[in-house]
């Protein structure tokens, strides 16, 4: 299927990218290419079928839920961008 | 003879005999990366204080007649996809540029505790996608038997590096071929496990439900060892198996005699390398010299699961990647002056074309209107694939297969063509979409001197048994004894 410039600044959107208009070209292409090659996957009959989402063979595993130390606030702060006492500092979002 | 060529289970038993000490096989190690990484790059960066300082340990362990493991005292590299406490881990991605993890991944944890020195991360194609490590956003790495061409990908670095002798042996990471189809082109072996058997905890997520870290190794016999060393459940790890871990190497030297090996008719389709199909067909014949029979068996959906692959595949990516934001550890977009701009910047500006095409991808299979035609389609028609797998299963042991489709290709030849590309993954992807082992072993060579991968899938936690029908073919051969020409 042929994606138009629309859908792809949509989804850029929705995947909070901020694509230059020369990536926006490009992705159109490729993607619509990309769609057209699992095109494919439609004629298969498929209604009766569960869906795998997980190819875990035997069950999830189960532990208790004991509390165990967890990392330090200066460990968690160590790699961030920006840091205020101990949390990370964003730009302000309520004026 | 230099103590970089002795396999990873030789140098472990001159350790034993105190004939070599870990200090100077890591010594050795550093030195040989020294010598060839300049042509290969298969290192991003080298932890020499921190390889030198267990090496130490280690040999104060061996000598005070307490080793760690069997393997204590081996030095070894890590794809850059495992966090290592203390030491920077990038993924191959400048968004984690100058991230230095807070804790260990539990197989990294696993390897320390058994003694083994780690010299290193390896490159990788970015977030794991791709398929010749030149997705990496620092550097492509070169294939040690022609360094015009790619080692592959995406563990392209750790193939590589142990194929060029520059570390014993490695572990990478596999989601469509990524251990497999690297260790095809550089004549080494490389098994990835059932999924759940080795422990994702602290490993760089890209697609959750096909992850999973392999070693990466010379020789079949090393690749038991090393799989020995990191195979066990983990309660940090949800998904990973309660299955009981067995002893590795205890069959290895069983034959083959009496077994019943696979032929899957499609994966023997055009588009195949004739000297690649020629050297498989060969080890076809060598399996049933030794006294395998071989079946022809059917897996009629294989043609779907490139497709399949490659809307599940990015959807996870594009929901595991959306942790980096700017915001608790890695890049922030200096520009940004909205929180919304701190997002979409750092995004723009730290991923690169490969990562984000995924994003995109997957971000639309998600989509609303598109789930279910696209996502919801994919995971059912991968229920079809694990259903052929399990049918095969019934008739016999194992199956075999090429690796990669083609030997190692040139730099630079498929990056513009994402398709051509994603073909590469053909042969090996089908095995993560079933969640099964698969194995690559050393098969030959081409006219031109390229190695060529033969592809070995069993029945969910048959590590043991893959690794005894590899070790069959490779006792008789030599090719894991011949060097890269660097």
């Amino acid at each position: 299927m042929a994606l138009t410039l629309e859908q792809v600044r949509h989804v850029a959107t929705l995947a909070r990218l901020s694509l230059t208009p020369e990536e926006e070209q490009r992705f159109t292409t490729q993607l619509s290419a990309v769609l057209d090659a699992v095109e494919q996957l439609q004629s298969l009959d498929v209604e009766a079928v569960e869906p795998t989402s997980h190819a875990t063979l035997t069950s999830s595993r189960l532990r208790e839920d004991v509390t165990r130390p967890s990392l330090p606030p200066e460990k968690s702060l160590a790699n961030a961008p920006a840091k205020s006492d101990t949390s990370f500092a964003v730009p302000k979002i309520i004026e | 003879m230099q103590l970089t060529d002795l396999t990873m289970l030789e140098l472990a038993a001159k350790l034993a005999a105190g004939e070599a000490s870990s200090e100077e096989a890591t010594r050795a190690s550093l030195a040989r990366i020294q010598q060839v990484d300049p042509k290969v790059r298969a290192f991003l960066r080298v932890d020499e204080a921190g390889a030198l300082a267990a090496a130490r340990a280690s040999d104060a362990r061996r000598k005070s007649g307490s080793p760690a493991s069997a393997l204590d005292g081996v030095p070894l590299g890590l794809k850059d996809i495992f966090l290592t406490e203390g030491v920077e881990t990038t993924a191959g991605s400048r968004i984690l540029e100058g991230f230095v993890p807070p804790y260990d991944a539990t197989v990294v944890r696993l390897l320390k505790e058994a003694g083994l020195p780690l010299v290193g991360k390896l490159n990788m194609d970015e977030f794991a996608m791709g398929s010749s490590n030149e997705s990496s956003a620092f550097f492509p790495s070169h294939n040690p038997w022609d360094v015009a061409r790619t080692p592959g990908g995406s563990s392209g670095g750790s193939a590589a590096a142990v194929a060029a002798r520059e570390v014993f042996g490695a572990l990478g990471t596999d989601t469509g071929g990524s251990i497999r189809q690297p260790a095809a082109l550089t004549n080494t072996v490389g098994l990835k496990p059932t999924y759940g058997r080795v422990s994702r905890f602290g490993v760089i997520a890209f697609a959750s439900s096909l992850d999973q870290p392999g070693p990466m190794t010379r020789t079949v016999a090393d690749a038991a060892a090393l799989l020995q060393v990191i195979a066990r459940p983990d309660a940090q790890d949800a998904t990973s198996a309660d299955a009981p871990v067995p002893d590795y190497s205890a069959d290895l030297e069983a034959g083959v005699r009496g077994l019943k090996l696979g032929v899957p008719r499609e994966y023997f389709t055009e588009g195949m390398d004739p000297e690649v199909e020629a050297a498989v067909r060969e080890a076809l014949r060598e399996y049933e010299r030794l006294g395998a029979t071989l079946v022809d068996v059917s897996l009629p959906h294989t043609k779907y699961a490139l497709a399949t692959y490659y809307l599940i595949a990015p959807a996870e990516a594009s929901s595991n990647l959306a942790r980096y934001d700017g915001v608790r550890f890695g890049l922030r977009a200096k520009d940004a002056r909205s929180l919304r701009d701190v997002y979409a910047l750092t995004r723009e500006q730290g991923f690169g074309a490969e990562v984000k095409r995924r994003i995109m991808l997957g971000t639309f299979a998600l989509s609303s209107g598109y789930y279910d035609a696209h996502y919801l389609r994919a995971q059912k028609v991968r229920t079809l694939i694990r259903e052929d797998f399990t049918r095969a299963f019934q008739q016999v042991d194992a199956l075999l297969s090429p690796t990669s489709p083609v030997p190692a290709f040139k730099l630079g030849e498929k990056v513009e063509d994402p398709l051509s590309m994603y073909l590469m993954d053909i042969y090996t992807l089908p095995c993560n979409l079933a969640g099964l082992p698969g194995l690559s072993v050393p098969c030959g060579f081409t006219k031109a001197g390229l190695p060529v991968g033969l592809q070995i899938l069993g029945r969910p936690f048959d590590e043991a048994g893959l690794l005894r029908i590899a070790r069959a073919y490779e006792r008789e051969h030599d090719f894991f004894h011949r060097s890269a020409p660097l």
